[in-house]
């Protein structure tokens, strides 16, 4: 995976991609800013939102064994995984433990996180995708380009031709004269999603909310998929993220408020679907629950980076990000792209990888992603401190041109007296470059800056010697 | 009243017009201006990219040279707003705790200009006088860190003459970002086009905005497209009187 300043310029000369999500993203973002207007208590809500989680997290280790015990007096059974691998394992386990190979998958993002798909496709077990968008993804053989709509990238057209070209070889085929309205291609989805949902024993989900008083999961979702397989299924499998624990069942009021209005723009979510442990003839009659760390507790260790487990996952980050509306989710080389991205991945997977030093760096620090944050992670200076620590990390490679720059300009900052020498000389240069006020192509690395955009030429005096030649005694 | 201008290192060496403007204005409004010849940077290249420990010099320089004044002036949001929201942590990181007290006593004194002229002054109409029609662009900084929500345009709009075009998605960031424009050159220009192709679509003869950086980039595609509009600073547009024209 390149790093994100190549991944981004490709994004950004397809200008396809560009349109569809400029397109996508706009209409959301519209609809997010008409809902959250209408409640007057939202910044209440924000700051509650936010509190319970930072006291959660302060408290975790508490509130981890609380769930688990809830979970287990439930009749569920909790598992701890310390890395996608170990994830993957117990899943691979629990699942062969059937004796099935096929399992439909509830949306979620922990399992993209651990590439469970792949690891249970190496074992021969087929998992299936239910929700529409992640369907189109999987059909693809694509990677999801945004946290709730993986699918943002594609218009209606692309996906038909992938609905044609791919339902036929996992399943129920698209029909032949299968058109590119909303419609059709979700009744298209519709059958060949329900011929799955009636033959598999087993589900494999996520969870959005983990309530550790009593032990539930709690997932929202807008199409109902999820709840398909969350009833009809033999065995429940929930890989979640140690983050995810709330506290107590009220604690739900704030989130479920705040996560619908702040994702899809809706004031509430048509599914919520919740579930604890088993019931005699009711729903699954084996339930198992993944906890997963894979880097969490690292970031937790972390005083202002722990801001970020936070997340709900929303993505209205995303949808106001200027910087993912022109790239799109695959050029931050992970599950988590946009600003959440930026800040959550160089956390989990450390800054050692080029993609993983360039995400930080990957935003111009406009402040748009915080203020839509439903939970207030201020991910801008998130962003300056992992820049900060991937600066000072003991060096990847050898001495980086930026560290000489910075360094150089640093020195003379530093200082009145060199600052008014560079003046100078930036004066002196500035009645040669150009008389029209106007600098055009420069040679690397000020190419960088003069590819695209004119520079301007540097003043024949600056303020500081003006002011000193018409003002010299007054200061 | 007595102010002290902080000119920023860009303002200074690259935009000295703006900053003489800045000058203009406040002394039109009948404050006597003060420049400390100490003064440097605000740090914040530094502070943002990372080098957190580089832009302590600045920072030190900063304190020492605007120490004691109830005042400070600068005309630029983003400069400010690295002032006010990041000195601190920069000094902190030092680990010098005279250097964060004396953080801690000037940065509430610095303020962008419309934030001094609206809030200090209780002005919104300083005398000016342009005859153009002008689109503003709210910087991100300005915006977001400062919130100076609608006093730019309040000043713009008791502007005798000027015809305020409002323009398309203007709180959209421009993509100059610092040194984002030159670590990701290709996103940088993508957002910069599509900010100057909202500037054309308002047929403005001036784009204004209050920071030069934001106005530097802006106008280097601008330029580059030939679009024949120009970029000036808020207090170059405030500091233009009838007597001058
Ligand atoms: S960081 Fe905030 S805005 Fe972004 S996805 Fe997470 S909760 Fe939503």
């Amino acid at each position: 995976m390149p790093a994100f300043p190549e991944a981004a310029s490709s994004a950004v000369a397809d200008s396809q991609l560009r349109h569809n999500l400029q397109k996508a993203t706009g209409t959301i973002r519209r609809k997010r800013a008409e809902v959250v207007e209408e409640l007057d208590d939202w910044s209440d809500l924000r700051a509650a939102g936010a509190a319970i989680k930072a006291h959660t997290l302060s408290h975790l280790d508490e509130y981890l064994e609380r769930f688990e015990t809830a979970v287990t007096k439930a009749g569920g059974t909790v598992h701890w995984a310390r890395d996608a691998a170990e994830a993957n394992r117990i899943v691979v386990d629990l699942v062969h433990a059937t004796g099935e190979t096929e399992a439909v998958k509830i949306k979620s993002m922990t399992t993209q996180e651990i590439e469970l798909n792949d690891a249970l496709a190496n074992a021969d077990i087929s998992a299936w995708e239910t929700d529409l968008a992640e369907l189109i993804v999987q059909l693809d053989e694509d990677t999801p380009s945004h946290i709730l709509v993986p699918a943002i990238h594609r218009n209606r057209a692309e996906i038909r031709e992938i609905f044609r070209r791919e339902m036929g070889v996992s399943g129920k085929p698209a029909p032949a004269d299968l058109t590119d309205d909303p419609a059709d291609l979700a009744e298209a989805a519709r059958r060949h999603l329900r011929e799955k949902f009636l033959r598999s024993r087993v589900a494999i989900s996520g969870a959005n909310f983990a309530v550790a008083d009593t032990g539930s999961l709690v997932v929202v979702e807008s199409e109902g998929n999820g709840r398909m397989c969350l009833t009809m299924p033999e065995t429940l499998i929930s890989v979640v993220g140690i983050e995810k624990l709330i506290p107590s069942w009220q604690d739900l009021e704030v989130f479920l408020q705040l996560l619908p209005r702040s994702s899809t723009g809706e004031r509430m979510n048509p599914y919520t679907s919740t579930w604890t442990g088993v019931a005699a003839g009711d729903g699954p009659s084996a339930f198992h629950v993944v906890l997963l760390d894979n880097g969490r507790s690292s970031a937790l260790a972390d005083e202002v980076g722990s801001q970020a487990l936070r997340c709900i996952r929303c993505s209205a980050c995303l949808n106001v990000c200027p910087v993912y509306e022109r790239t799109g989710g695959h050029a931050y080389g992970s599950v988590y792209p946009g600003p959440i991205g930026a800040v959550l991945t160089p956390q989990l997977r450390g800054t050692e990888s080029d993609v993983d030093a360039s995400l930080p760096y990957a935003s111009t620090l406009c402040g748009a992603c915080y203020d839509v944050c439903p939970v207030a992670i201020d991910i801008p200076e998130l962003l300056v401190r992992l820049r900060t620590k991937t600066v000072e990390e003991p060096k990847r490679r050898g001495p980086r041109g930026l560290d000489v720059v910075m360094r150089g300009v640093g020195w003379i900052l530093g200082d009145a007296r060199r600052l008014a020498r560079v003046q100078r000389l930036a004066s002196w240069s500035g009645s040669w470059l150009g008389k029209a006020g106007r600098i055009g192509r420069l040679p690397w690395p000020a190419s960088k800056w003069t590819n695209a955009r004119d520079a301007p030429t540097p003043p024949t005096e600056s303020f500081r010697s003006w002011w000193q030649r018409t003002r010299g005694g007054n200061s | 009243m007595k102010v002290a201008l902080f000119a920023t290192c860009l303002g200074d060496t690259i935009f000295p017009n703006a900053v003489r403007a800045t000058v203009a204005v406040l002394e039109r409004m009948g404050c006597s201006v003060d420049f400390p010849m100490a003064q440097t940077c605000c740090g914040q290249m530094h502070t943002n990219t990372g080098y957190r420990r580089h832009a302590v010099p600045a920072v030190r320089t900063f304190v020492d040279a605007f120490s004691g004044y109830d005042a400070v002036v600068a005309p630029s949001g983003s400069c400010v707003g690295s002032v006010r929201h990041q000195h601190a942590t920069v000094a902190d990181s030092a680990a010098d705790p005279e250097l964060s007290e004396a953080v801690r006593q000037t940065a509430p004194a610095v303020r962008e200009l419309s934030e001094f002229l609206v809030d200090v002054l209780g002005a919104t109409d300083v005398g000016a006088y342009f005859p153009h029609r002008v689109t503003y662009h709210p910087t991100c900084h300005s915006l977001r860190m400062l919130r100076v929500d609608d006093k730019p345009l309040r000043l713009l709009r008791s502007v005798r003459g000027l015809d305020l075009a409002e323009l398309p998605d203007a709180e959209q960031c421009c993509g100059f970002g610092g040194t984002f424009a030159m670590k990701n050159p290709d996103v940088s220009v993508a957002m910069g086009s599509d900010k100057a192709r909202n500037v054309r679509s308002t047929r403005a003869e001036v784009l204004c905005a209050g920071d030069s950086s934001c106005l530097m980039h802006v106008d280097g595609v601008l330029s580059r497209q030939r679009a024949g509009i120009r970029t000036m600073h808020l207090a170059e547009i405030l500091a233009c009187t009838e007597e001058e024209q």
